[in-house]
């Protein structure tokens, strides 16, 4: 306890004093006294930057027990020859910046990734690039991070033999900002993480999510691009997730989303754009979610509903030229419709408030029968299902009644 | 030059032809007659192969008709009912037929002859049933084949063209060609016809020449004569 | 057989209604691609006019084409000309001259917009191409309804009532079926279902090639390894070609046989 109390005292003596004179500078490149980056950080004190020159570094389970600074300059290239983590972080207020790592290696055991941070807080890894990787950036028992500004770029083919990007498992108030990543199994992968933040990333091509959630709670995400991901964004079994902002785009293939909503509520989902998606949301047992002000354009199925969902509210949003704008699967409904724009509304504005006259059903007949019969969607678009929606939309029987849109917008928000 | 051997014919249940027995000499003009229904345009549509006969056989220059044949083009056909394609031009309707069926056609005398040059241009709908009727006789005598069929050729015409329309049957009469007439205008058939047939019901029940007709009836009156062959039988 | 198809096909182009058709095509295009630049999307659209309309002109206008010409078929078969190449000369100058207002219609504006700059170019070629394909069966169909049948009528109502079967009562048999018979497995059926109605399958020809397969779930997965496919393009081409190919020579035979 004095100890530590005197160490604190020094530091703060250190820092005012002038750091550098304290603190050492290491450097390492193939003609420093350093060229292994292991025996640098073996021989490096807490607080120590290690300088890290361009060149190339074939060297994994580089283990950082104490607190440092790994800064690289060109980016230097850390080669893991794929046999497993390359680097390993164990100790707390680590930075990590402008390094490239490649060649992880992958396993059907251990999940090797470029940087593992395990049981450690308050690090930042940034400005970083990893290629050929199996997992990218493995957080276990983190807290209080920041990965920002990498460029994660995989070149996976099949699910069961390729990693995630940034993967989080037990982490919690970790930062994830303004990265890039793509081509791995899910771009950006939570499990168990509450409390974290993702902004301004773009994840696509990805083979299975651009990003997921697993039991994670109270998290946000928003002003990312997803695009082209195998099966889009999953938010699955999470409470209290906040998506706004984001762009959902050409998830296009025969089981593909732009989200895909399972056992999730209390979310808010505001103001993102789909675009060219199979089905724009898929949503399954979650209640109590509001989307407002979100844009569906051109899906297949802007949302689809399937089994028990209550208490959902669809405010103020666009449905712009869906294949199908709602289809459902039964014919209860507890959800909300108003005020929305549908880009197939025919009804009119006599008093000019601004909201049609003549309530909108968004299920059309087809949709509820190719819900029931899936083979009949090969008649889609035929003349024949164009006549059955026109007379279901005149005097509904099979579609649910109250499923209604009483307000819809007149013009497009 | 043309043989019918036992042609029938039945529409539906209606039978038009019963058994028809006829041969039509190499030379002369020969005039098919009957009231109307009898079956003269049937007859003659089965020598053209246009109807199909159900039984029989017929041969035009010692050949079998079909009704894909090629022996037409040594028929010239003149139909009952002067219908053609309204959108085309009687010029233009003229040059097609040439087109079609190749060979020489002299057209100009026989446009002359019927004063059709003012006609040339306009569309065939446009004219008159008599002026149809002229093209239609342009039409038919403008190639030079042996055998020439005309079907009530005299409907709509002009007197001045009734008579251009003898001279003219009568010249390629001297050409020593076949010609078959129907004809309800019995003047017209007394006047040119070397032998006549008389059909009734779909049955033969006179073939011979005017002459053999009168003695055969005891009438001096050639109307009177077909007047009594159908009395006779209606008796 | 060609000079007969000659003088059907300048008769046809000059009539008023080949006229009409052509016009009606090139508003069409013009208008779909006024209102959204997207040549794919306008591609889908007239997709949807093409399946239905293009069917029932081809049926009206065989029918019409061959009661109106009655006159001039009775001049051809009195000339030394073989009846089934008066017959088939007719069916094809209506059968291109439709073609011709089609692709004429649809390709002026579309070039002019950019068509042979753009990615959609196969996928309109494939549409002129079905579209071309529906004109040929129909009209050979409406041919063979004419000869059948002499009352104008009845000729008239058949063709419609052809028409109106394929475009929509079958298609309406076909889902009825499908939801009956849901617990089945169905993709051979569909499969199958399809291919007997040349309006169908020239629809899901189209919809497989504009990327709305995967909207089609398993069954459009189904589809597309059968369709998707260079083998399955031809066979479904095939199929076409025998949509045609049956009914004109049923318009060979039948022309033998009959009384004018």
């Amino acid at each position: 306890m004095l100890q530590g109390y005197f160490k604190s005292i020094l530091f703060i003596v250190f820092f005012f004093t002038g750091a550098t004179s304290f603190y050492a500078q290491i450097e390492v490149c193939e003609t420093c006294s350093f060229t292994s980056i292991k025996k640098a950080v073996a021989e490096a004190r807490s607080g120590d930057t290690i300088h890290l020159k361009k060149g190339t570094y074939r060297e994994n389970k580089i283990i950082i027990d104490k607190p440092l600074y790994l800064k690289g300059y060109d980016y230097p290239v850390i080669d893991g020859l794929n046999k497993a983590d390359i680097i390993n972080v164990f100790a707390d207020s680590v930075r990590i910046s402008g390094i490239k790592l490649i060649n992880v290696g992958s396993s059907y055991t251990e999940d090797y990734a470029a940087i593992r941070v395990s049981k450690a807080k308050n690090f930042i890894l940034e400005d970083l690039i990893l290629e050929k990787i199996f997992f990218g950036i493995y957080l276990e028992k983190a807290s209080d991070g920041i990965v920002r500004n990498n460029k994660i770029l995989g070149d996976a083919v099949s699910e069961h033999n390729s990693g995630n990007g940034i993967q989080l498992w037990y982490s919690k108030r970790i930062i994830i900002k303004e990265n890039l990543i793509q081509k791995v199994r899910d771009g950006i992968y939570l499990e168990f993480a509450d409390h974290c933040v993702i902004e301004d990333n773009i994840s696509k091509d990805n083979l299975r999510y651009g990003l997921h959630f697993m039991f994670s709670n109270d998290d946000a995400y928003a002003q990312n691009i997803f695009e082209n991901n195998g099966a889009g964004v999953a938010v699955m079994f999470s409470k209290r997730i906040k998506m706004r902002a984001n762009h959902f785009r050409y998830n296009w293939g025969t089981a593909s989303y732009g989200l895909l909503l399972k056992e999730i509520n209390d979310a808010e989902i505001v103001e993102n754009i789909f675009e060219e998606n199979t089905t724009g949301i898929n949503i399954e047992g979650s209640n109590r979610v509001n989307y407002l002000k979100n844009t569906f354009k051109n899906n297949g199925w802007a949302v689809k509903v399937r089994g028990a969902c209550y208490e959902n509210k669809f405010l103020e949003n666009n449905f712009l030229y869906n294949s199908f704008d709602v289809s459902y699967n039964s014919k209860l409904n507890n959800n909300l419709f108003l005020n929305n724009y549908w880009s197939s509304y025919t009804g009119y504005d006599l008093d000019e408030d601004g909201f049609g006259d003549v309530p909108y059903r968004p299920v059309k007949l087809f949709s509820y029968i190719v819900n029931r019969t899936p083979e009949t969607i090969i008649l889609m678009r035929s003349l024949f299902v164009d006549i059955i929606d026109f007379s279901e939309k005149v005097s509904p029987v099979f579609t649910p009644d109250n499923l209604v849109d009483k307000a819809p917008l007149m013009r497009k928000k | 030059m043309i043989e019918i051997k036992n042609i029938h014919k039945k529409f539906g249940k209606n039978k038009v032809l019963k058994g028809i027995d006829l041969e039509i000499p190499d030379e002369g003009i020969f005039a098919v007659l009957g009231p109307n229904g009898s079956g003269k345009t049937t007859l003659i549509k089965s020598i053209l192969g246009m109807v199909v006969p159900d039984q029989g056989e017929i041969y035009v220059q010692g050949k079998k008709t079909h009704a894909n044949g090629l022996y037409r083009k040594n028929i010239d056909y003149l139909p009952q009912i002067a219908n053609f394609p309204g959108n085309l031009g009687v010029k233009e309707l003229l040059g097609m037929i040439k087109d079609l069926r190749g060979g020489n056609a002299q057209a100009d005398h026989l446009i002359k002859l019927f004063h059709l040059e003012p006609f040339l241009d306009k569309k065939l709908s446009n004219l008159s049933g008599g002026t149809k009727q002229k093209v239609n006789i342009v039409l038919t005598f403008m190639f030079d084949s042996p055998l020439i069929i005309l079907d009530e050729p005299t409907t709509g015409l002009d007197p001045i063209a009734l008579l251009h329309l003898k001279e003219l049957i009568q010249r390629e009469k001297e050409k020593g060609k076949t010609i078959l007439v129907t004809s309800h205008i019995m003047s017209f058939v007394e006047e040119i016809s070397d032998e006549i047939v008389f059909i009734l019901e779909g049955k033969i029940y006179f073939k011979g020449n005017i002459h053999q007709l009168r003695e055969k009836t005891q009438q001096t009156d050639f109307e009177h004569a077909i007047a009594h062959l159908l009395k006779k039988n209606h008796a | 057989m060609l000079k007969i198809l000659k003088y059907s096909f300048f008769d046809l182009i000059r009539s008023r209604w080949s006229y009409v058709y052509l016009l009606f095509y090139l508003l069409l295009s013009f208008v779909l691609l006024f209102l959204n630049q997207d040549l794919s999307k306008a591609v889908i659209t007239l997709m949807n006019v093409i399946i239905i309309l293009v069917p029932l002109i081809g049926t009206i206008f065989g029918v019409m084409y061959y009661y109106n010409s009655k006159e001039f078929t009775e001049l051809l078969l009195a000339q030394p000309v073989k009846r089934s190449s008066i017959f088939l000369g007719q069916y094809l100058g209506v059968a291109l001259s439709l073609v011709m207002s089609l692709v004429l219609g649809l390709g002026i504006p579309f070039v002019l917009y950019g068509l042979f700059q753009s990615s959609a170019i196969w996928n309109f070629s494939l549409l002129l191409i079905t579209g071309a394909m529906l004109t040929f069966i129909f009209t050979a169909l409406a041919f063979n309804i004419a000869l059948y049948n002499e009352n104008k009528i009845k000729g008239f109502s058949y063709a419609i009532l052809l028409w109106l079967f394929l475009a929509v009562i079958y298609d309406g048999l076909f889902l009825m079926s499908l939801i009956v018979f849901e617990t089945y497995p169905l993709d051979k059926f569909t499969l199958i279902a399809t291919t007997f109605n040349p309006i169908d399958l020239s629809r899901i020809l189209i919809l497989l090639k504009l990327d709305i397969a995967a909207l089609l779930g398993y069954t459009g997965a189904v589809f597309q390894k059968f369709f998707g496919t260079n083998l399955g393009l031809f066979a479904a081409l095939s199929t076409l070609m025998i949509w045609v190919i049956l009914p004109v020579l049923n318009i060979a035979r039948k022309a033998k046989k009959k009384d004018f």
